[in-house]
């Protein structure tokens, strides 16, 4: 198991989309193909856009689908980054 | 250049800064005969920097920028980024909901320029805070390659199409795919002109030959969004004198402007039903002969 502490990552507004990237390649992708869960905590972040959350996960549930909806957990979120999340979760699955 | 006044705004100034600095400071010229007094705004957003011509106001008491302007400032890269979100919008006091939403705003439309427009010289951006009616008027400018020619991959005919294009909830210039690419949702200007729309508010973009303009929507008419911008109540020119970049100005009334998560509640419903809409192809018609 993997754990991303956001705010130590991004800032408390996460809008960086090389940071978003680079979490995703180096952390996300290996451990979901693992079938690992990665906890990503969200602990005092106000704010996320939706391109950062698009690079942070949109490729991991294109390539893994379920393996990736079952293991990518998502703590502290405050409602407005939830909101953001479940967006990108919608369209992702649109096809 | 009136006598007495100089009426110019965040838009106007990115604008004029960014054609400067194409052309290069040595190439650049201000020439006007009668600099009005209140000229001296230009001055202060620091216009004059990015031009040969001296700024003739050398002496007068500068105001404190913070929480009032945002001078023009270059953004290059996505660290320039995140120190700009992080350093300035806070400097505006603005409440949470509204520094939230002006960092969204921000975010975007830098990362857009940054990704998109192959611009040699990034994100041209400034930005007026106007207390008396309190709103955010924030400008970013790039003389990069244009919405036609970043949008290639879905064969605009025109600036118009290209400029609508952008503005459509699931197109980006990278994929044809439905979600994007890893990177990019086609979603930036879509959520932009989506909050711009329920804070009743203004939200111009102009490429090419083309500039198109969100009008206010009126206190009394229900808001919708449209995955088409040409449903929107908008204004449209195709004669102004051609652009080869992207500009894009926000103007934000910040005491109408929603809360955030209702806010994307509202855009998110609109969004899949958009993205679906714009990817449905036409029903092919029985020909008759």
């Amino acid at each position: 198991m993997k754990k991303i502490i956001m705010e130590k990552e991004a800032g408390r507004f996460c809008e960086n989309k090389d940071i978003a990237k680079k979490l995703r390649e180096e952390i996300i992708e290996p451990t979901i193909r693992e079938k690992e869960p990665v906890i990503i905590d969200f602990g005092n972040v106000s704010g996320a856009t939706q391109s950062f959350i698009h690079a942070l996960v949109s490729n991991v549930i294109r390539e893994y689908r379920d393996q990736a909806f079952d293991n990518l957990l998502y703590k502290n979120a405050c409602l407005e980054i939830q909101k953001i999340i479940s967006i990108v979760y919608n369209y992702m699955q649109l096809d | 250049m009136d006598e007495k006044w100089v009426n110019v705004n965040p838009a106007q100034l990115a604008l004029t800064a960014a054609l400067a600095l194409k052309v290069g400071k040595e190439n650049a010229i201000i020439q006007s005969q009668n600099i009005p007094l209140s000229a001296r705004y230009l001055d202060r957003m620091g216009l004059y920097n990015f031009f040969s011509t001296p700024s003739p106001f050398r002496q007068y008491r500068k105001k404190e920028p913070a929480g009032r302007f945002v001078p023009i400032s270059i953004i290059k890269n996505g660290d320039d980024q995140s120190k700009f979100v992080t350093d300035i919008i806070p400097l505006y006091h603005l409440s949470e909901k509204n520094s939230r939403i002006l960092s969204y705003i921000v975010g975007e439309l830098v990362r857009n320029v940054l990704e998109h427009s192959f611009s040699e010289d990034g994100a041209v951006v400034a930005a007026q805070y106007y207390k008396e009616s309190n709103r955010i008027s924030f400008a970013i400018c790039d003389t990069g390659i244009g919405l036609w020619k970043s949008l290639q991959i879905w064969h605009p005919k025109t600036d118009k199409e290209a400029l609508s294009l952008a503005l459509t909830p699931g197109v980006t210039g990278t994929t044809l795919e439905l979600g994007g690419t890893s990177e990019n949702g086609g979603a930036g200007l879509f959520f932009i002109k989506s909050i711009v729309k329920i804070s009743r508010s203004y939200f111009v973009i102009m490429s090419g030959d083309s500039e198109y303009t969100l009008l206010k929507t009126r206190p009394d008419i229900k808001n919708r969004l449209y995955s088409d911008p040409f449903k929107d109540h908008y204004a449209f020119s195709n004669s102004i004198s051609r652009f080869n970049g992207t500009l894009v100005a926000v103007d934000l009334k910040l005491d109408s402007t929603p809360e955030f998560q209702k806010l994307l509640d509202d855009i998110g419903d609109i969004y899949d039903s958009a993205v679906k809409e714009s990817r449905r192809k036409p029903a092919r018609k029985p020909k008759f002969i």
